[in-house]
């Protein structure tokens, strides 16, 4: 348990990461994004409930470090026609909690709430989640080593899904 | 237009070369597509490896419909409807799972399943009623190939092997392709809705036009050697087989590099055991041969899509609404194969895929699009001058020649002209 000083000091810390990264997705900031990621970083969205095993069931992403860069390369082309042009967004981060400060590897165990409106050439679009991310120190900066976004609806069929979630 | 045209209207909507714009966004067609496709010809509805033990379920589609597929004691494959026979509440709320009997939660009326009537409250109050008249409804008629199974609503009529006809051996292609010359359904579904008519996506799947602009971003910056099999120099074909089913095939050029497994862009060294369980299974001459074709890229009418690593399942749920079930093949006893084979459809294909976000992206488009007035037309005409015949009397193509379109509605106008 960490003295009530330093958790303060923890969960702003984790907040204002949280709020950069939401911001940065926000306006598209591919490249300032990726950078958020720690070098074995995994980002992945699940189908069909929270509780799947993605090395044997279908995620909507499971992207290892190299396929995040995949990603965003493809979407910095320009020619990403489904983000072209790109949804306009805006998100409410909240309920930002730290689960564990102490995971082996000095990973942070954090979790929060998002309520995303997307604004694309289809419709207007409401996606609601569950975010759980692992952020570790490096370099004296917070960094993402996972993060795992459960959509509430992840069990029903889904429009695109194409700017960062 | 709102009212169903007559047989000699056809041939104001459905030309050799092109076809009308309402025929993608008019509700009245799509209620006639209803009754005339989906609720009469042989659909694909799910594949045997989804139930594998007694007693298993999972809910499939028909159209709009919600089917229950089952595997009944005896073992035997069921397609039942998800509507209870009293009043029509859905007697099974969950996608999968392991049941003898579904009870609806209306009236408590159970039924087996295989759909029988076994039992209801108050059965005082039903003197004289026939149970054996009052079982769920089903699929009429069931047959499978290879394990995929197919259902019709259609009494009489070509049996399944007769609809796939030259497609048949596309399922067979596939299947060779795994050591155990069975492939399995096991790894679930994402479900990718697009605001837009189905025809948009059964005639996209095997359009060898549209990847090299459609998919340029992709193939720009990943290591792909996808983008050559589209190109104007590609020796690849586009096929139709007759029955609306359409292929594209990429064996031509995939002999010529004659690499064993170049076809899904790795080496038989990185896929060690998978390569050797070919050779023990088929001898190393025909396993390195079905390792360089590889599986196929068929679009078996009207909904399902086998697109070498993954299979799609087309769903229209309205005129402009519809879903793309998709997930990764996976070949039996192949676990090096597998994991790659997910993967790879992980990163391609649903709502967030590398390739399929474009795709859908483009169905959207188009469908906003036929709503304009000038022209109404859809111009289907590419590579018309250049058709020839193959040596099974199909047609064929260049790989960007639109004959798959072409062949999908003339299979089209024969069923919904009939009557």
């Amino acid at each position: 348990m960490l003295a009530r000083e330093s958790s303060t000091t923890l969960i702003s810390a984790v907040t204002a990461f949280i709020y950069k990264e939401a911001r940065l997705q926000d306006e598209h900031q591919y490249e300032a994004w990726e950078a958020l990621w720690t070098d074995d970083g995994v980002y992945w969205v699940p189908a069909n409930g929270a509780d799947i095993d993605p090395e044997k069931e279908m995620s909507i992403i499971y992207d290892n470090r190299s396929r995040i860069s995949l990603r965003i390369k493809q979407l910095l082309t320009g020619k990403r026609h489904t983000q072209t042009p790109q949804s306009r967004l805006r998100r409410i981060v909240s309920n930002i909690e730290v689960l564990d400060d102490e995971q082996s590897g000095g990973d942070i165990a954090v979790a929060s709430n998002s309520l995303v409106f997307e604004s694309s050439l289809r419709d207007d679009t409401i996606w609601a989640a569950r975010n759980e991310y692992r952020l570790r120190y490096v370099d004296g900066e917070l960094r993402m080593a996972y993060k795992k976004v459960t959509l509430v609806n992840n069990e029903k069929a889904l429009f695109t899904l194409s700017f960062l979630i | 237009m709102n009212v169903m045209p007559r047989p000699s209207q056809w041939d104001d909507l459905i030309r050799p070369d092109r076809v009308h714009g309402s025929l993608y966004k008019d509700p009245a067609i799509f209620e006639a597509e209803l009754q005339n496709i989906w609720y009469r010809t042989w659909v694909y509805v799910g594949h045997e490896s989804e139930v594998p033990n007694a007693n298993d379920y999972v809910i499939k589609s028909i159209g709009p419909q919600s089917i229950i597929m089952t595997r009944d004691e005896q073992g035997k494959v069921n397609l039942l409807l998800n509507r209870c026979s009293h009043r029509g509440n859905q007697v099974c709320s969950y996608d999968k799972g392991n049941a003898r009997s579904f009870t609806c939660p209306f009236h408590s009326w159970t039924f087996a399943n295989d759909g029988r009537l076994v039992g209801y409250a108050f059965p005082d109050g039903y003197e004289g009623a026939d149970k054996t008249k009052l079982g769920l409804g089903r699929v009429t008629r069931v047959q499978s190939y290879r394990g995929f199974v197919f259902g019709s609503f259609a009494a009489e009529g070509a049996t399944l092997e007769e609809h796939l006809g030259g497609a048949k051996e596309t399922i067979d292609r596939l299947v060779r392709t795994s050591p155990e010359g069975e492939v399995e359904v096991t790894a679930g579904f994402l479900k990718h809705r697009v605001k837009a008519n189905w025809k948009f996506v059964l005639e996209n799947e095997c359009d060898g036009y549209h990847p090299a602009f459609v998919h340029s971003s992709i193939f720009n910056v990943a290591d792909s050697a996808i983008g050559t099999l589209y190109g104007g120099k590609s020796t690849a074909v586009t096929r139709d087989y007759g029955n609306g089913h359409t292929e594209i095939d990429l064996r031509p050029e995939f002999r010529k590099r004659d690499q064993p497994l170049s076809w899904f862009g790795t080496t038989a060294e990185r896929l060690p055991d998978y390569t050797s369980q070919m050779t023990a299974a088929y001898g190393e001459k025909q396993a390195r041969e079905i390792m360089i074709d590889g599986t196929p890229h068929v679009m078996i009418f009207p909904n399902l899509f086998i697109a070498e690593i993954q299979m799609f399942v087309i769903q229209p749920l309205a005129v402009d609404d519809s879903v793309q079930h998709v997930t990764a093949l996976q070949f039996k006893g192949a676990p090096d194969m597998n994991r790659r084979l997910r993967q790879q459809t992980m990163g391609s294909v649903g709502p967030a895929g590398l390739l399929l976000a474009d795709d859908s992206e483009m169905y959207e488009r188009c469908h906003r699009g036929v709503l304009a007035r000038n022209p109404e037309w859809i111009f289907l005409a590419r590579g018309e001058r250049r058709e020839s015949t193959d040596a099974d009397g199909f047609k064929v193509g260049h790989v960007t020649d639109e004959i798959p379109s072409r062949g999908i509605w003339r299979h089209y106008r024969s069923l919904m002209e009939a009557r």
